[in-house]
Order: structure tokens, then C-alpha cells, then sequence
């Protein structure tokens, strides 16, 4: 390739042309622009004159240079200049193309891909095979190189994982026989296998190696320090300040994603770390789903978040006899002091608590509950709640759960309890069994000086073996519990109060109250945690950071989990155990960060940012618009800018430069005209004639509803049900035709919305009042199909005391251009009775959502642009006396549907009677 | 006796190309308005002129019996002379008249013919004879001729360049009306208004023109074309020309007038782009002035 400075060419041989420019300079300079002929009688009186100056006969000098460089730019394009031209790759035999495709390649995957795509390229072009493969997924057996355009199929199914490579790679690099190339896309990150692999890969052949300038960060998990959700940012390259920022992502109260804080992670240039600290009040920390780097794609740039940022909020229900009784023999004491640093405690009564919907409600020796109480805790504790109950004195002389087992308590008790090692009793005082497997407090260490010496005792049960979740040493159940609906109840049959046990003076009571999940804070679960459990993978995250649902992926041991490093079967994301959820990041709290560092002989490529840019594409551009610019100066020259075509020339200018697309209605313009006053509404039909009429129809409804009353409606408006938002409407009229396609799902759902909301709408199925009932003509089975899916109450004809008969007139049939018989509306209730002396029944509340009819109302309605009727209604005098009472109805309509059941009310009966006694 | 089918035939595909221009020039021509113009002496007409005293040698039948009834005279009642004129038409039929600028204004060719008939149409119902110059279509009276001119004014132009005025076919004392662009050389124009004026006619000169062609719009290097062709003048700098070629078609105008004023005629220009009523009026009152 031919460089000159930074820019190369492909075909150099083409910048000879450039030698003719010369040439092209003297051709173009004795061609002057073409005259215009024109017919022109008055040239008679030209005849005779001569130009005063010889100036345009030759091509002035800038149009030239304007031609020249047009021309020049042309020729240099097509010799393929390239700036920052790469140089040829030296080699033949096998390539291997190796990328390790962890997280950290996410962020510039595209990019990895194109190079990859490069490097086949050229491969193809010089016959090399080639094979690919991903460091963090190894193939197994011996590697398979194959043709560049084979090997370019599998290129769109790479895709970063979300882990990194172990010794896996490492041994399969060992186990490659014969001599290849390699040419490493490192993902820029330090790990232990990188200089084993470099080693195995070196002894095949020669290694090259490409590295993204781009910068690797990395989210540590987050912890509650002090009450603020802090976390660490990472980076691998030092040098440069920067500042990512990191935003804290969680669910708003309707379940919805949002942005709750967002702040910069400020580098200094020397900085590899740094602390961020987010203070957000409880209610938003609990929403916390995730932390993550704005902008950058990857999985180490996004940080879960689980159950143990969550505060829980605990309730105390106090004492109602308030004693005069020292902190220290308050049985609520040590659970405040065991709670306080990790859990919201709130404290009252009951009732007052229940409301707060706390995660934990907790029962100190309270027994007896009132009929209210019981059924707000037991409603609570179904709802997901967790009761927490604990004995004493009180509970052990109460007869709750005596013979039956009470619903707030997981086993039936004996009555008394008992005394175990006191003055006045047998034995010693018990300790603790070790915890079963089963148990959720299996693992914890049980201190030697636990001792019990008294507690309530559970009556020998089927369940109690299951049901007991920590006992004593000779057997009896300590703590039981049973699970109520989706909460639970949890039963310590010994006091809070340090009086009958040391339990509560020990570091094992705030374990197991850890372990039932009552508090939180700690961020990184130990391996002791995760130990003895199966974790179910509930959501994973991919490479770039997204995340899925974890679908049916394999349980993980808890052991597995702990021991790490993430890896196919344990990807980052959210597990599920049997009490909580834990958040396993890509990176701990310990794992450090650090760029990958590479022997001196080994060649880096890709840190330049110099990248190759064709310049071929904006040269020939560049030629083009000076062509373009060429021309108009010609015309300019030629007088063809100005004088009698002017006009057209401009015409078509602005056509090349003004981009043609016109701005869409938004539906925002719909609302404000439906909104602003109040309109009537039909619904598109998709036949022309028919909208037209029930345009026109309305128009005319709109007219007499100003003449006559105090509603004057806008003109009205067309509603397309796919798009147009309904809920501005009061009435849809809508004329039923037998071809009219049927709605959308969607629409249908927007329909019942509307229906429910009180919206109203007038199906005329305009068939002479062969109502849907008769089933007779094809538009009222068309109609059938189209209620069918609409939320329609039951029907019946209009009864003579509907209060559609006299909601603004007097009315007792409804005609339109037909007076069909039947208008079919919602059905009273069978309920409904006639008062003694009362006209009218007491009707139900409300406007009726349909109105079915086919009187083709729209057309006895319709009035023209001259504000005459359009349609003959019947003959004569009577035909305009029947027009007059269609008018009357869709009066009516309208007054029903804006004033509901006002009407109905019988405060008007005397005033309605006297009328109708005239 | 003409076969009824052919003669329908044939009144059709007259009246196809007349009915426009015809109901254009009729249109024009009621916005004037206009009666019989009376000779303010006793003569042949059918408006009431006076009451005279009968002389011995007036033919009874002339004596006006409903008057005489009222006195002991006999009284003849006399009409007023309308005596007609004869109007010679003289529109150019050249290739100049068929520009049409820009097209905005339909070509000269048009306007003339329409200032043309709509004169024909008031002068025709004023009871004057009108007819073209030379001897194809002497002056008569009657709607017929007005359909005849018509017809005459929608035949394709001829393929000279410039038109020649005709000055044949006039009768002495008669008036005369030319209308054309004189564009092209000034000396048959001459020589047609001497003859003309030394046969007593009188009239008016019509110069209808383009707004381009008083304008001169152009520029850069442009060829000018006579509309037949016979002409061609290059220039390359065509906005130069501009002032002269305006000074020219000064000379020109007055070159008109001059000649107009020695020969007692009357002489305007006419722009496509103005409204046909102006142009019209003018000519009227023109004729009525030297009448």
C-alpha cells in the first residue's frame, strides 16, 4: 500500500488522473456556459447591439477551480485513500482467534466482533484456516480450524458470558497439537490463568494480542454502613480522572423500574476505588433492585442487590397493662436491643401496628387477643406476614391452644408449662441440641452456656416433629412453627426476657433471629450461610449486564455458591433459598481489579486510537456537493437563477434541500379538542357514506342540542377505536354496518374500559327496528358479534319509566328515520319496586352503558352544510313531527348520559306529575 | 338546398372554436355601456326625433294622425338619422403575436382578437358595419357578422414574422382600428397610416404588448429568436442589453405617437397583463372622438 503521511491507498495507480487536471483546466476554460435560446418578438429591437463587455465568453477562474477540485476529490476517492492505514499481518498457516469473552468484553463487543470479522477477512484473503473460540466457554477435543467463510457463520452466536475463564482453558491450550497462530482478543483483565495460557498458547506458535483502549469498571456488592447503602466502584487502568456515574435502579410503588438516585463515581487519576455512599430513606431502600454504571454494558458494572439491604421493619406490640417494671425485666428489651441495629422497630398497640403492614410482628407473653385482633393478625399473617410469639408467665396461665390448636399458634401447649432446674424442682437446666439439617437454623453453633429452666410445654402432636424447629436436649421443642397462608407463625417457648432461659443474653439468639430472616444488614453471605442449602437461580445476568429470568435452571449447592468463582452452572444473578434471597455479583466484596499486564514481547495491538477510516465515502461526498455547488453557480452565471424561470429553478432547490415529512397528529391534539367542550363522538365505521351520516347526524344533534338546551357541543368527532383514546367522550354513536371489521383485542379492552367508566354507547343497527332481538337482519348479527366481547350488563326494551323517557322531554317511543319498536337498555334490577302513589319505580343508579336500537337515528338527525335535513323522514307533516321526536330522543340521550340518573330522582315526581296531569 | 345533417355538422365545428372567444368579447363588451348613438338630426332611424308641421308634398301615410287629432294642423313625426359607420379591423396576424411571456397572460395574439370582437360587438349592436381590412370581409351589420369575425380572428397565424398593416379595403371617411405589436419595421406601418389618412380614414393604434417584452427579464449568455425564426441575435451578457433595448422600445412608442398624432389617429399600448375593460373603453372613446 502507497502511504503519504498518515493516509494510505489502496489503488495508487488511480492518482496518475490527477496528471490530466491540467488538461481538463484548458478544455474547460475555452468551453464557456451554454447560452439559453430564447423566442423573443422584441428582438427586432435588439438587432444591432453588441456587448460592452467580452467578460463570460470563457469560464471564470473560481467556477474552474470549483470544477477542478470537484474532479480532483473524485479521482483521489476513487484511488481508495484510508487514514490510519493497519498494517498487513505477517503469517500463514492455522489462526487461532481467541477472545475471552467474559464481562469485561461486553462493554466494546461490536467492536471485538468487527475485528474478528477483520481478522477472517484477511484470513480468507490470505487462505489461512482459521478457528474461533471463547475463553470462557473452552471447546473440547482438539481444535477445529476451517475455511475464513465457515468460520464466519458461528460469528453472530458469540456472545460474552457473564464469568471468567478458569485452568479449563488453560488445559485445553495444553492439549493442542500442532503449530498455529494466535491472535488473543484479551478482555484487559488481570487473572490468574492469563500468563499459563500465554505459555501453552506461545508454544504452538506466535501470539498476538488486542486490547481495548476503552476503560473496565466494576460494581462491588453494596452494604448498609451507618445506615447508608454504600458500595465500591472499580477500575482496571489508572492514569486519567474519570467519572462514571452509578444509578441506583428499583421498582416505584406500581412494580414499575425507575432511577431512584444516580451520583458520579469520581476517579482520581491515581484512584482505583472508589466509595460511593447512597443515604435513601427506608421506604426507597427497601425498593432497591440493583446498582449499575450508566452506560456501560457489562455484568460487573451491574450490582444485585437482595434481601439483605432490605430493613425490615419489625413491630413490638407492647404491653397493654403497662407495668412499673424495670427495662431490664421488660420481655421486650432484649429484642429491642437484638433489633435495633439492623431492623425499623415501631411500637404500639395492635391494632394501630397491623395498618403499618410491618414484615414482623412480634408477641411477647401476650395470650389473649380480642375477636378483632385475631381476625386483622390472622388476615396479616395469611397476607405473608410473620408472627413472632413468645411465652411467659401469662401465656403459660392462659388456656389458649389448650385443646384446640388456636390459628396464631403452631402446636397445642400444655397447660402450666414447666420448671427445670430451680430450687423447687428436679434436674438441671436444659441446653440445646444441636440444630437438625432440616431446621433453618442448621449450621449455627449452639454456645455451651445456653441454659433453659423454664418453658411451655407442646401436647404430644402428628405435626409437632415437623412443626418443631429447634428443641432441647432431652427433646422437647424449643421453637416451632407453622406456616398460615403465605406467612408463618413462630413460636419460642421461652420468655424474650432473659427470666427463663439465657437465650436472649446470647449471640445465638440474634442468629436465629437472623436466620428467620427477622434481621438483615449483613451483605456478603458467609459461606456458613449458604452452606446446606440448595439455591434455585431465580433471575441471571448475561454478559452485558441484562437480566432474564433464570427459567429452569439447576439448583446450586450452597457450598458451590460460596466457594465461587461464577461459572456456567452459577451465574450471577439472584437465588432463591428457603428463607431468603441472596445476590451472587460478579465481583465480592474482596476480589480485586487490575489490568492485564503483558511481556514486553508480546505485540499489543488496538491500544492506538488511531483507528483505519476509510475516507473514500467522504470524498466522493465532498465531490458531489461541489458538483452540486457547480451547478448552481452555473445557472447563476447563465442568468438562469434569475429572470422568468427563476421560479423553478428555486422550486427545485428547495425540493433537494427541504426533508419532506410531515409532522403526525399526536393523540394530545385529540384530547384537547374532545376535552376543551363537550362533543359527541361516532365511531369509524370504515365505510365512507355511513361515517359520513353519522357525522352529519351528530352535527345536526350538536345543533339542536344548542338551540334548545344548555349543552352546545363541539362539532363532533371521529373515534377510530384502534388508536383514539375513548375515555374523553361521553357518547360513541355507533352505526353498525354488516361488513364492518371487527376490533382489535386491544380495542375491545379500551371498549370495556369505557363501559365501565360510565362512558355510553348508541348501537344503531339501522334496520327498521328489527331490534338484536329478532336476529333477523345481518347487521343485528353483526352487532352480535361485535358486543360479544363487550362488558354488557342485561338488557331489556326501554321500560315506560326509564328515565330515558323524560330526562329532558316527555318521551315513550324513540323513533329516528324508522320507529322500530324496541330500544333495548340495561335492565333494572329485579328488585325494583313501585312505591305506593309513586309513578315511577326506583330505578337503578347510573347511566346505562348501551343503548340498542336501529331506528338509524343519525339519519333523521342529519343536517347539511345548510343546515337543512339530508334525509326524508316519513311523509309530510307527520315525517318532520317524527324527525322532531327523533331530535327529542337524542336530547334525551345526551341529558341522560351528562346528568345520569338525576331525573330518576322523585324530588321532581310532583313537579313531573302536574305536567303530565296538563 | 344544403343537407340538414351537413349543415349541422358544419355549424358545430364553427361553433366549437367560436363560442369562446365570441362569449369572452360579448362578456367584455357588456361592461360597456353603450346605445344607439343618434345623428341629433331628422333622418332613417327608428327613434323618435320630432314633430314637424306637414308640407304640401308629405305622403299621407307619413302624417302622424294621433298628434294631428289634437290640433287643426297635421304634424309629421320624424325620426332621427342613425346613420351607420363603417369600422375597418386591421389585427395582426404575424408569429409575434402568438408570444406569450411566461404564459402567465395567454399570448397577444389572444388579447388582440379579444379587443378585436368585443368591438365588433358593441359597434355591431351600436348599429355600426364593422369589417377586416382588405377584401376578405367588408364591413356589414348583424350578428352574423360578428360570427364571421370570430371566425376570422381564430385562424391560425400566419408565418410571417412581423405583420404588414393593410390599408386596402378601407372606405374613404370610414374608421379604422389596427392592432398588432409593431415590433417589426416601422415603414409599412408608415406608408399604411399615410394611405389610410389620405383617404380620410381615421382610427386608432393599438400596441399591445407583453409585460416581458417591457420588462426585458433576461440574462447571461442568451440567444434571441424572432418567434419565426428569421431572426436570431446572441448576446452574452443579456442583462446588459437591458436599457437599450428599453431605450428602443421608447423610440419606438413615440415613433407611434408621432405618426398617430400626424395623421389625426389615435395611439395607446396595450399590456397582456393589464385588464382587457381598459384597453377597451379606450378604444371606444377613441372611436366616439373622432367620430
Amino acid at each position: 500500500m502507497f502511504t503519504l503521511g498518515p493516509i494510505g491507498f489502496t489503488t495508487p495507480a488511480l492518482l496518475l488522473a490527477l496528471l490530466a487536471l491540467p488538461v481538463l483546466w484548458l478544455l474547460l476554460r475555452a468551453v464557456p456556459p451554454a447560452p439559453i435560446r430564447r423566442r423573443f418578438p422584441g428582438v427586432a429591437l435588439l438587432l444591432g447591439l453588441t456587448d460592452d463587455e467580452h467578460q463570460t465568453d470563457k469560464t471564470p477562474w473560481w467556477l474552474l477551480l470549483l470544477r477542478m477540485l470537484a474532479v480532483a476529490a473524485a479521482i483521489i476517492a476513487f484511488a481508495g485513500p484510508v487514514l490510519n492505514p493497519r498494517e498487513a499481518r505477517p503469517g500463514t498457516g492455522p489462526l487461532l482467534i481467541l477472545a475471552d469473552g467474559t464481562w469485561a468484553d461486553a462493554r466494546d463487543w461490536p467492536r471485538r466482533l468487527d475485528q474478528i470479522a477483520a481478522l477472517l477477512t484477511e484470513a480468507g484473503r490470505d487462505g489461512r484456516p482459521v478457528a474461533l473460540a471463547l475463553a470462557s466457554a473452552p471447546p473440547t477435543g482438539p481444535v477445529q480450524f476451517q475455511g475464513a467463510e465457515a468460520a464466519r457463520t458461528g460469528l453472530p452466536g458469540l456472545a460474552p458470558n457473564p464469568w471468567e475463564p478458569n485452568t479449563e482453558i488453560v488445559a485445553w491450550a495444553e492439549a493442542q497439537e500442532g503449530p498455529f497462530d494466535t491472535y488473543w482478543l484479551s478482555d484487559d483483565v488481570d487473572r490468574d490463568s492469563r500468563a499459563d495460557l500465554l505459555a501453552a498458547l506461545e508454544r504452538q506458535g506466535q501470539v498476538r494480542v488486542f486490547q481495548s483502549p476503552r476503560p473496565v469498571y466494576a460494581l462491588r456488592p453494596a452494604q448498609i454502613i451507618d445506615g447508608a447503602l454504600t458500595l465500591q466502584a472499580l477500575r482496571a487502568e489508572t492514569g486519567t480522572p474519570a467519572a462514571p456515574e452509578v444509578a441506583v435502579i428499583g421498582t416505584d410503588p406500581n412494580g414499575i423500574e425507575r432511577e431512584l438516585a444516580r451520583a458520579p463515581a469520581s476517579f482520581g487519576a491515581t484512584d482505583t476505588q472508589v466509595d460511593l455512599a447512597f443515604d435513601l430513606p427506608p421506604e426507597l431502600r427497601n425498593r432497591v433492585r440493583r446498582f449499575e454504571i450508566v452506560g456501560e454494558r457489562s455484568a460487573a458494572a451491574v450490582s444485585l442487590t437482595d434481601d439483605g439491604l432490605k430493613r425490615r421493619e419489625v413491630a413490638l406490640v407492647s404491653d397493654r397493662d403497662s407495668t412499673e417494671a424495670q427495662d431490664l425485666l421488660s420481655p421486650l428489651h432484649y429484642l429491642r436491643q437484638a433489633l435495633t441495629p439492623s431492623a425499623d422497630l415501631i411500637e404500639g398497640a395492635l391494632t394501630d401496628l397491623i395498618p403499618a403492614n410491618p414484615d414482623v410482628l412480634v408477641l411477647a407473653d401476650i395470650a389473649t387477643l380480642s375477636q378483632l385482633e385475631e381476625k386483622q393478625l390472622l388476615e396479616w399473617v395469611a397476607n405473608g406476614g410473620m408472627l413472632l410469639r413468645f411465652a411467659g408467665p401469662r401465656l403459660a396461665a392462659s388456656d389458649i391452644s389448650r385443646v384446640t390448636e388456636d390459628p396464631l399458634m403452631p402446636v397445642r401447649l400444655r397447660a402450666g408449662g414447666r420448671m427445670v432446674g430451680g430450687a423447687m424442682s428436679w434436674g438441671e437446666p436444659k441446653t440445646l441440641r444441636p440444630f437438625a439439617d432440616t431446621s433453618p437454623f442448621a449450621g449455627l453453633a449452639v454456645p455451651d452456656e445456653v441454659r433453659v429452666s423454664a418453658q411451655v410445654m407442646a401436647q404430644p402432636d402428628p405435626a409437632l416433629a415437623e412443626r418443631t424447629i429447634a428443641a432441647l436436649a432431652d427433646g422437647t421443642p424449643l421453637v416451632t412453627r407453622k406456616s398460615l397462608g403465605a406467612g408463618q407463625v413462630v413460636l419460642f417457648h421461652v420468655t424474650a426476657s432473659a427470666d427463663w432461659s439465657s437465650l436472649p443474653l446470647s449471640v445465638l439468639f440474634v442468629e436465629m433471629l437472623d436466620r428467620l430472616a427477622i434481621t438483615s444488614g449483613r451483605v456478603d453471605p458467609g459461606a456458613a450461610d449458604l452452606a446446606g442449602q440448595i439455591w434455585v437461580p431465580e433471575q441471571v445476568m448475561d454478559g452485558f449486564g441484562q437480566i432474564a429470568d433464570a427459567g429452569a435452571m439447576p439448583g446450586v449447592a450452597g457450598e458451590d455458591l460460596a466457594r465461587g468463582p461464577r461459572s456456567a452452572t452459577q451465574p450471577p444473578g439472584l437465588y432463591a433459598g428457603s428463607e431468603r434471597r441472596v445476590a451472587m455479583n460478579v465481583f465480592d466484596a474482596d476480589r480485586p481489579l487490575a489490568a492485564a499486564s503483558w511481556p514486553s514481547r508480546i505485540a499489543v495491538e488496538g491500544l492506538s486510537s488511531a483507528v483505519e477510516t476509510l475516507l473514500k465515502g467522504p470524498l466522493l461526498m465532498l465531490a458531489l456537493i461541489l458538483l452540486l455547488v457547480d451547478i448552481l453557480a452555473a445557472l447563476w452565471l447563465t442568468g438562469r437563477l434569475r429572470g422568468p424561470r427563476a421560479g423553478v429553478a428555486a422550486l427545485v432547490l428547495a425540493g433537494m434541500i427541504v426533508p419532506q415529512d410531515a409532522p403526525a397528529q399526536t393523540t394530545d391534539d385529540l384530547a384537547l379538542s374532545a376535552t376543551t367542550e363537550v362533543v359527541l363522538a361516532y365511531v369509524i365505521t370504515g365505510d365512507a357514506r355511513l361515517d359520513e351520516m353519522a357525522r352529519a347526524g351528530l352535527v345536526g344533534l350538536s345543533q339542536e342540542l344548542t338551540r334548545r338546551t344548555a349543552i352546545e357541543p363541539a362539532p363532533p368527532i371521529a373515534v377510530n377505536l384502534e388508536t383514539d383514546e375513548l375515555a374523553f367522550f361521553p357518547l360513541l354513536y355507533w352505526p353498525v354496518n354488516a361488513d364492518q371489521p371487527l376490533p382489535s383485542a386491544e380495542a375491545y379492552v379500551r371498549l370495556n374500559r369505557y363501559l365501565r367508566t360510565g362512558g355510553m354507547i348508541l348501537f344503531d343497527t339501522r334496520d327498521a327496528g328489527l331490534g338484536p332481538a329478532a336476529n333477523s337482519s345481518a347487521e343485528a348479527r353483526h352487532l352480535q358479534f361485535l358486543a360479544r366481547p363487550l362488558d354488557i350488563p342485561p338488557l331489556e326494551p326501554i321500560p315506560h319509566d326509564h328515565v330515558l323517557t323524560r330526562s329532558f322531554y316527555l318521551l315513550q317511543e324513540f323513533p329516528g328515520r324508522h320507529n322500530g319498536p324496541e330500544v333495548w337498555v340495561e335492565a333494572a334490577p329485579p328488585d325494583a319496586e313501585q312505591a305506593e302513589g309513586m309513578p315511577f319505580r326506583n330505578l337503578n343508579d347510573g347511566v346505562t352503558p348501551v343503548v340498542i336500537g336501529g331506528n338509524d337515528w343519525a339519519a333523521a338527525w342529519a343536517v347539511g352544510s345548510d343546515r337543512a335535513p339530508i334525509y326524508p323522514v316519513g311523509r309530510g307533516f307527520t315525517g318532520e313531527k317524527q324527525r322532531e321526536m327523533a331530535y327529542r330522543f337524542g336530547i334525551n340521550l345526551v341529558m341522560h348520559v351528562l346528568t345520569g340518573n338525576y331525573k330518576s330522582d322523585q324530588v321532581h315526581v310532583p313537579a313531573l306529575l302536574e305536567r303530565l296531569g296538563q | 338546398m344544403t343537407h340538414p345533417a351537413a349543415l349541422r355538422a358544419g355549424a358545430e365545428g364553427l361553433a366549437a372554436a367560436l363560442p369562446p372567444l365570441l362569449a369572452q368579447a360579448e362578456h367584455l363588451a357588456t361592461t360597456v355601456m353603450m346605445g344607439e348613438h343618434g345623428r341629433r338630426r331628422a333622418g332613417m332611424g327608428d327613434e323618435f326625433w320630432q314633430y314637424r308641421p306637414a308640407h304640401a308634398g308629405d305622403p299621407a301615410h307619413r302624417i302622424d294622425w294621433r298628434r294631428s287629432a289634437r290640433s287643426d294642423q297635421h304634424f309629421v313625426r320624424e325620426k332621427e338619422w342613425q346613420a351607420a359607420q363603417s369600422v375597418t379591423l386591421w389585427v395582426d396576424p404575424s408569429q409575434a403575436m402568438q408570444f406569450a411571456g411566461d404564459g402567465r397572460h395567454g399570448t397577444k395574439a389572444d388579447r388582440a382578437g379579444l379587443l378585436a370582437l368585443a368591438l365588433s360587438v358593441l359597434l355591431i349592436r351600436g348599429g355600426e358595419r364593422v369589417g377586416l381590412a382588405g377584401f376578405d370581409l367588408p364591413p356589414r351589420r348583424g350578428e352574423l357578422q360578428l360570427m364571421r369575425l370570430a371566425q376570422a380572428f381564430v385562424t391560425p397565424a400566419q408565418a410571417d414574422d412581423y405583420g404588414l398593416p393593410e390599408a386596402r379595403g378601407m372606405l374613404p371617411h370610414s374608421r379604422a382600428v389596427m392592432i398588432s405589436d409593431f415590433m417589426g419595421d416601422i415603414a409599412p406601418v408608415e406608408a399604411a397610416l399615410t394611405k389610410a389618412a389620405d383617404r380620410g380614414v381615421r382610427g386608432a393604434l393599438v400596441q399591445v404588448l407583453d409585460p416581458q417584452e417591457e420588462d426585458f427579464p433576461f440574462d447571461g449568455r442568451t440567444i434571441f429568436e424572432s418567434m419565426g425564426g428569421s431572426l436570431r441575435h446572441e448576446t452574452l451578457k443579456a442583462g446588459d442589453l437591458r436599457d437599450r433595448y428599453l431605450h428602443r422600445l421608447a423610440e419606438r412608442k413615440d415613433r407611434l405617437a408621432a405618426l398617430a398624432r400626424v395623421t389625426g389617429w389615435q395611439f395607446t399600448t396595450h399590456h397582456t397583463g393589464e385588464s382587457a375593460q381598459m384597453a377597451l373603453l379606450w378604444l371606444y372613446r377613441a372611436l366616439e372622438r373622432v367620430r
